[in-house]
């Protein structure tokens, strides 16, 4: 845990916008004896405030988390204000750079109120204390004798009161009380936690004035575009840029680094043109001829891959977790299903590509990026630059808005290339990626298989279930060797199946890696929820019943469901399974209220169709319904729910927003999300043949919010996994063609 | 050197005459609003006013525009001039829309452009000329939400009186814009054939 301390008077003045602050509250790992030759530099310091109060009451508050999209600057900000008892109108946010002593930074996983949501009210409620015990010192009162209330101290007996500002100063020469020892808010007081404030960065969007990674402009800058290899693994051979180099205001060509496996999250190499505006780096490009090696990658096909991976599924895998015996079970064929789905690599494509920008001076290198892992961003840059554990002050990250994200932008490679051409050029540069750039040279979400087996029993329910996976794992990225999934990718959606079964076997496939694979919103969730969805749908209709009845049947008695017990290592997203169980209770709650909502069940004109999923994943519970028409091939989707327990909300309204998102979001996956690989080279290029979500294809939307006082789970991905098979479902439901293999655009008009 | 109105200023640009109208905005006058998506006029990022009309400035080369009158999201403003005011920028607040924002400068754009065209679009109008308009976010059930309520908001400056300080004379060629069925011009200027030597 971090520690909260009073750094009022290090020289944390110099940080924009804050000039005027009397009263800075940072928060600091513990140090380790490497780290505390630097972190006595006032430098270091600059930054480590979490809140300061001015003079003049206004709050400035660090948001220590990178937005994508999902209003993380409001909510991290709320959170503090709301124990702080700030008034929200005299709040300003700053930007963390990256740095260590914010602890974790890495805006992944849907992490930062599920994981953080403690540790970042403390800081608030900390603040709050000392500004109390500064009001209680000047009126000669206990502390309980006064209480903050909206930004003043107010003293209970005779209403008196001090504003923040005036007791800054104050507090500032307080000793910082252990936040151990300090209450927090009940839920009941919330004043803002689960209140719609106005979002941090709305105007600044509205007005074309948000600044995004692809708008840095410095003096003296070059805009830099590479082409990198065409398969993972490649080298420049040779290149001509002659011609390149007469293109007007191309002022360099130059050969990066050649990279080789493990890929980490380095750069891929190439060769890069650099130029005084971006058309004339584009232009030169299109006149660089280069020779490449491509390496032993380029024998990679993803169909034919494909149907190697769904050959792998049907063969006995090696064991994720077992319960009872399928093995030396006589299953009965009529009552038995098995299935096999297959999802082909996704890619994220947020609207904004990669883009960073670096400047070195001397040993001094400061970066401007949007970047999901400031830290592990710099990190790898410091390597980069042969820079040692102790020097990483060198390295300044400010972290820009990112454009979307998804995933992609937690990987540092195009901040690195930056860097890299920052020092060859030994002038300011902007690495900009084209959209083909990004489509071609991604980190994809893994071509995989799922299978799935099961016997009806005779209650309508299933037993002797056997669910295998296949897909090039994430691990690869660092460990050539790496072919199954590690147990925290299999704990989503996988090893963590919430029925009631007497007879399990959960099992994984090793498989190799051709391409780079990454996160994309929700992960393995997105393939394992696919079939998980697909398959309980698929009993439902061999059993004749409802498909909500088959999961209420499935789910069984009210209980929490322990995955280790089955000889899984279960890490719950890292969460602790106390707090955040797989609440089978909760499950069904969410089932029954997306059922009634949507009316799944009501009698449908012929060609439509309802289909319903579900998926608990990154501390949150998600339901999905979707209503289509299937005419003449096309599928239409008309009407989409989603029903999400994310427990305490913080910002209601951008809760609902990344419900409405997952909906479009999962849409791409189900209905057109594919990127094909021939010869070890993405095939797709741009939206043309890598197309998403458009808005005719949006539907009529609804989200559900339920209400909660257990601890928050996490919601920028938990809306994505049950919308895909949702709609598939819906499909069979409305023409009984059943889709097993996406996208849906392989058989139907979308 | 080539002379356009941008945001109601005269601008002269020194630049290459191909290059699109986006990289000249971005990298020569500043102005980043304008977003860079995809580089082929499919996503929308991009969207400016020419004379008023949605176009995609990714694909437009500054020759192709010369003495028009540009206004991009820096230049969007009430009747009154009240820039970040305009009546899509407004109901974009009220409905929170952004969730990223990257997209959302080509898409309050076209709004608008929209709006010009058509003062009352229903559904199937606001579809159909908001479709070349991609939000990854998912943001599009808001985006139809305002639309509708900006509908009801006709004091755009940008959307009701595009060039107020350039000769009507100078306006694109109208019967060569590829139109669509609900009658919203969509320009791409991949169409135009142009002197490459500038105006």
């Amino acid at each position: 845990m971090n520690s909260i301390e009073n750094v009022s008077r290090r020289g944390f003045l110099k940080v924009a916008g804050i000039s005027s602050s009397a009263f800075v509250l940072g928060m600091s790992l513990p140090i380790t004896s490497s780290q505390a030759k630097s972190s006595a530099s006032a430098v270091n310091h600059e930054l480590n405030f979490f809140v300061s109060i001015a003079n003049d009451s206004m709050v400035t508050l660090v948001c220590h988390r990178s937005e994508m999209g999902q209003g993380i600057r409001t909510s991290v900000p709320q959170i503090i204000a709301e124990e702080l008892e700030a008034d929200w109108q005299k709040v300003t946010v700053v930007q963390a750079k990256a740095d260590a002593k914010y602890g974790s930074q890495g805006t992944a996983g849907s992490a930062s109120i599920r994981n953080h949501f403690t540790s970042i009210r403390q800081i608030g409620a900390v603040a709050r204390d000392m500004l109390e015990q500064a009001a209680a010192n000047i009126w000669q009162v206990q502390k309980n004798a006064v209480k903050a209330q909206k930004h003043f101290v107010v003293h209970n007996a005779t209403g008196e009161k001090i504003s923040f500002g005036e007791l800054a100063s104050h507090a500032a020469k307080l000793t910082t009380p252990d936040s151990k020892t300090i209450k927090l808010k009940a839920n009941s007081d919330f004043s803002l936690i689960g209140k719609d404030v106005k979002l941090i960065d709305l105007d600044d969007i509205v007005a074309g004035k948000a600044q995004y990674a692809q708008d840095i402009q410095l003096p003296d800058m070059l805009i830099a575009t590479i082409v990198r290899p065409p398969v993972v693994g490649g080298k420049v051979v040779s290149f001509d840029a002659s011609e390149a180099l007469k293109v007007k205001g191309v002022v360099d060509v130059i050969a990066l680094k050649p990279r080789s496996i493990p890929v980490g999250i380095n750069p891929l190499g190439g060769v890069a043109v650099l130029a005084n505006n971006t058309w004339a780096a584009l232009e030169g490009r299109k006149k660089l001829t280069i020779k490449w090696q491509l390496g032993d990658k380029q024998k990679h096909n993803s169909s034919e891959f494909s149907k190697q991976l769904v050959k792998k599924v049907q063969r006995k895998g090696e064991k994720v977790a077992t319960k009872g015996d399928v093995y030396n079970h006589q299953y009965n064929e009529n009552n038995t299903l098995e299935a096999t789905y297959t999802v082909p690599y996704i890619h994220h494509a947020p609207m904004e590509t990669p883009a960073a920008t670096a400047v070195i001076h001397g040993k001094k290198c400061t970066i401007w990026a949007g970047t999901q892992n400031p830290q592990w961003a710099k990190g790898t840059v410091a390597r980069e630059l042969g820079l040692g554990e102790d020097e990483q002050d060198n390295i300044e990250l400010n972290v820009t808005l990112m454009g979307g994200a998804f995933g992609r932008k937690s990987k540092a490679d195009f901040i690195v290339e930056a860097v890299e051409l920052a020092k060859t050029s030994k002038r300011p540069v902007k690495v900009i990626w084209s959209r083909e750039d990004d489509i071609q040279h991604g980190y994809y979400h893994s071509i995989s298989a799922n299978y799935c087996k099961a016997e009806l029993t005779e209650q309508s329910s299933a037993d002797h279930w056997i669910s295998r996976n296949a897909y090039p794992p994430i691990g690869w990225l660092w460990n050539p060797e790496a072919k199954v999934p590690s147990d925290n990718q299999l704990a989503l959606g996988f090893g963590d199946i919430p029925f009631a079964l007497n007879n399990l076997s959960i099992e994984k496939h090793a498989v190799d890696s051709f391409v780079r694979p990454g996160w994309v919103r929700s992960v393995a969730c997105i393939n394992n929820g696919f079939a998980l969805g697909s398959f309980v749908d698929e009993l439902a209709v061999k059993a004749k019943i409802p498909t909500r009845q088959m999961w209420l049947n499935l789910l069984g008695v009210d209980r929490h469901v322990d995955p280790n017990k089955n000889g899984f290592k279960y890490s719950n997203y890292n969460l602790d399974l106390t707090a955040h169980p797989i609440d089978t209770k909760r499950i069904k709650n969410l089932i029954n209220l997306i059922s009634d909502k949507a009316k799944v069940e009501q009698a449908l004109p012929e060609n439509q169709g309802w289909g319903i999923s579900f998926l608990r994943s990154f501390g949150s519970f998600v339901a999905a319904a979707t209503k289509v028409s299937v005419v003449n091939n096309k599928v239409t989707v008309l009407e989409m729910h989603t029903a999400v327990d994310c427990g305490i909300v913080v910002t209601p309204d951008r809760v609902k927003a990344q419900m409405e998102g997952a909906m479009v979001f999962g849409l791409s996956i189900a209905l057109m999300g594919e990127i094909s690989v021939k010869d070890g080279q993405v095939e797709q290029n741009n939206f043309h043949d890598y197309p998403v979500t458009r808005i005719n294809q949006a539907p009529e939307m609804h989200v559900h919010i339920i209400e909660s006082d257990k601890p928050p789970g996490g919601i920028g991905e938990p809306g994505v996994p049950p919308v895909a098979p949702s709609i598939t479902n819906a499909i069979y439901h409305a023409s009984k063609t059943r889709i097993r293999d996406l996208p849906v655009n392989k058989v139907f008009t979308v | 050197m080539i002379k356009i109105i941008l945001n109601n200023k005269p601008v002269e640009l020194d630049v290459d005459p191909q290059m699109p109208l986006l990289y000249a905005l971005r990298d020569e006058l500043q102005l980043t609003g304008t977003k860079f998506g995809c580089g082929a006029g499919q996503c929308g990022a991009c969207t400016v006013h020419v004379n008023g009309k949605a176009m995609r400035s990714c694909v437009t080369p500054i020759s192709a525009i010369a003495e028009q009158a540009i206004t991009t999201i820096e230049g969007l403003a009430d009747k009154q001039g009240n820039l970040g005011e305009s009546a899509v920028q407004v109901a974009w607040r009220e409905f929170k829309v952004p969730q990223c924002g990257y997209c959302q400068s080509g898409q309050m754009m076209s709004a608008a452009a929209l709006l010009k065209a058509i003062p009352q679009p229903n559904d199937e109008q606001i579809i159909e000329h908001m479709q070349g308009n991609i939000c990854r976010c998912g943001t599009y059930k808001r985006i139809k939400a305002a639309i509708k309520s900006a509908a009801g908001n006709t004091t755009d400056l940008a959307a009701n009186n595009a060039s107020p300080n350039t000769s009507p004379a100078n306006t694109l060629p109208s019967n060569s814009l590829p139109t669509n069925n609900n009658g919203v011009e969509i320009f791409d200027a991949r169409k135009f054939t142009h002197d490459s030597k500038g105006a």
